[in-house]
């Protein structure tokens, strides 16, 4: 356990040290700040339409605009992703530090662990400024908080998962870029491939569907913690690591 | 070397290092060994002391202890001046001591040392050296090399691995003694009025009691240099002296040619096999 908070503790200082996370974070805001400020003008512009034409349907701020916004952000988050995940291993197998890593008294799972961890840790960061736009929904309106925080959950978990499948990219190469071209590349696949259902409703196409972060993600946003995608996410991350624990021993034989 | 840190598993055979099975306990020989690879493993982005402190945990030292071998370490390898400075905007000179101090903050039983000298200048390589040298009381050292004068100077215990299959081990003096049954003497002599020939002085020299052959090193320079060589103990120096001198001639230089490690290495290991393939592994007793 203590090991691996010290391997936590070095990448989350390699993150803060470099400009990666100021770099992410700044981008992360820009763009979310984008987003709210978009779907918050068409809100009140739709607002003001309906008093000018002096209807009286009851509007709702979870329905309109927490819940879209923590979907935009379930995928603004797929770009983000590989560009926490993509130094993990790749930056310490091309300079050679994994080998006092490996050298160490302490597990593979250990730094497996204190890596994926520290990345959670600075998705979190990036979650936590859209904190700051929702509680401004509050500070001006009455929004059920209960959703907004399943949300944040799933928001987690989906980062979780692709986080660890990062990771295990991570540890097959020495080469960054390639690390985070990869990354992205699964990251957009996981989540388009629920666009197969659109035109097919045969099985095969039910199961391609199945395996998309996103549509996981969408009973979250509405609110509802179904298990069915809870065991989704976690299953997908256990073997993210597990598949990250295998390489990263198999790295031993092979070289 | 790899197969001793228990990053690499042994293809084949077994390796135990104080005692413990690199793969049956792999942890209890990770406790027990400082490691330092061909290129220090520093993180750029971390300050010296940071990283030993980083280090100093990862071998399972905590609070107190952790701050006195940092302390202790940074004393050791002398880089107490470069605490705060960022490692990578250190010298190759800085960062190879630092790459020792975080291989003995755990104070570990053996060090592995792969070519600790590679890359530095001169200077750097001679303070590199001394400090290995200064730390062989403390623990066992385990270091490979592909310089040679370096084993002469700081190793008491040479393997000499070949393509993987061990060729010799044996202390630096009893290796130089066993492919040295002849000792050979250099001598360099040289004329009054400067007209001697080399041809002239080999006859003499091969006169003289114990001396089974004469080799003319440069007979193209001015200076005449010979290489006596004669069963060992057959040979007295004095005689050798007073054959020249007596002849009237100067007697510049007599000194004992000792075969060089690297005519060892090459003999042991056929002078054909290129020199990268054989790997010469040192050892130095605490």
């Amino acid at each position: 356990m203590r090991n691996i908070w010290t391997i936590c503790r070095k990448e989350l200082g390699g993150y803060f040290v470099s400009p990666i996370a100021y770099l992410l974070l700044t981008m992360f805001a820009l763009i979310f700040g984008f987003f709210f400020w978009n779907i918050l003008g068409y809100f009140v512009n739709e607002g003001m339409e309906m008093i000018m034409r002096g209807e009286t349907v009851p509007m709702n701020l979870n329905e309109q605009i927490i819940r879209p916004l923590l979907s935009n952000v379930s995928v603004i988050g797929l770009f983000f992703i590989p560009m926490i995940t993509m130094r993990l291993f790749a930056e310490e197998k091309r300079s050679g530090t994994i080998e006092l890593l490996a050298t160490s008294p302490i597990r593979d799972i250990e730094i497996i662990l204190g890596k994926w961890l520290s990345a959670v840790i600075l998705y979190s960061c990036l979650l936590l400024l859209t904190a700051l736009n929702f509680g401004f929904l509050f500070l001006y309106g009455k929004p059920d908080w209960k959703p907004l925080l399943v949300g944040y959950l799933g928001l987690l978990l989906q980062g979780g998962l692709l986080l660890a499948v990062g990771t295990f990219i991570s540890t097959l190469t020495k080469n960054q870029i390639i690390a985070g071209a990869a990354t992205f590349g699964i990251c957009l696949l996981l989540w388009v491939i629920e666009w197969v259902t659109g035109y097919e409703s045969a099985t095969w196409a039910t199961v391609l569907a199945y395996f998309s972060v996103i549509t996981h993600f969408d009973s979250f946003a509405r609110g509802v913690i179904d298990s069915k995608d809870l065991v989704f996410y976690l299953t997908g991350i256990f073997l993210g690591l597990f598949a990250t624990a295998r390489s990263m021993e198999s790295l031993r034989w092979r070289s | 070397m790899r197969v001793l840190t228990c990053f690499l598993p042994p293809s084949a055979g077994t390796a135990t290092v104080a005692g413990f099975d690199v793969l049956e306990q792999p942890r209890e020989v990770k406790r027990r060994i400082g490691y330092l690879p061909e290129t220090p493993p520093l993180y750029p982005e971390m300050a010296t002391s940071e990283y030993l402190r980083f280090v100093g945990k990862l071998k399972g030292l905590s609070g107190g202890e952790l701050e006195k071998r940092v302390d202790y370490v940074c004393e050791r390898c002398f880089i107490a001046d470069v605490k705060q400075k960022l490692l990578g905007k250190l010298s190759k000179g800085y960062r190879q001591r630092v790459g020792l101090a975080q291989a003995i903050i755990h104070n570990p039983e053996v060090l592995i040392l792969d070519e600790p000298t590679a890359g530095l200048d001169p200077k750097q390589i001679n303070e590199t050296r001394d400090l290995i040298k200064s730390l062989a009381g403390d623990h066992t050292i385990v270091l490979s090399t592909h310089i040679l004068p370096e084993v002469e100077q700081i190793c008491e215990q040479v393997i000499i691995i070949n393509k993987g299959k061990l060729v010799a081990t044996d202390s630096v003096r009893n290796l130089q003694a066993r492919t040295r049954g002849v000792e050979s003497l250099q001598v360099e002599v040289a004329g009054r009025d400067g007209s001697l020939s080399y041809e002239l002085v080999q006859r003499r020299l091969e006169q003289v009691p114990g001396v089974a052959h004469v080799l003319c090193r440069d007979p193209h320079e001015h200076r005449l240099i010979f290489e006596v060589q004669s069963q060992k103990g057959q040979l007295t120096r004095g005689d050798l002296a007073r054959a020249v001198v007596e002849s009237g001639w100067d007697l510049n230089e007599l000194r004992a040619a000792s075969m060089s490690l690297e005519e060892i290495f090459l003999e042991l290991t056929g002078s054909d096999a290129p020199k990268e393939t054989a790997e010469l592994t040192k050892e130095m007793q605490a």
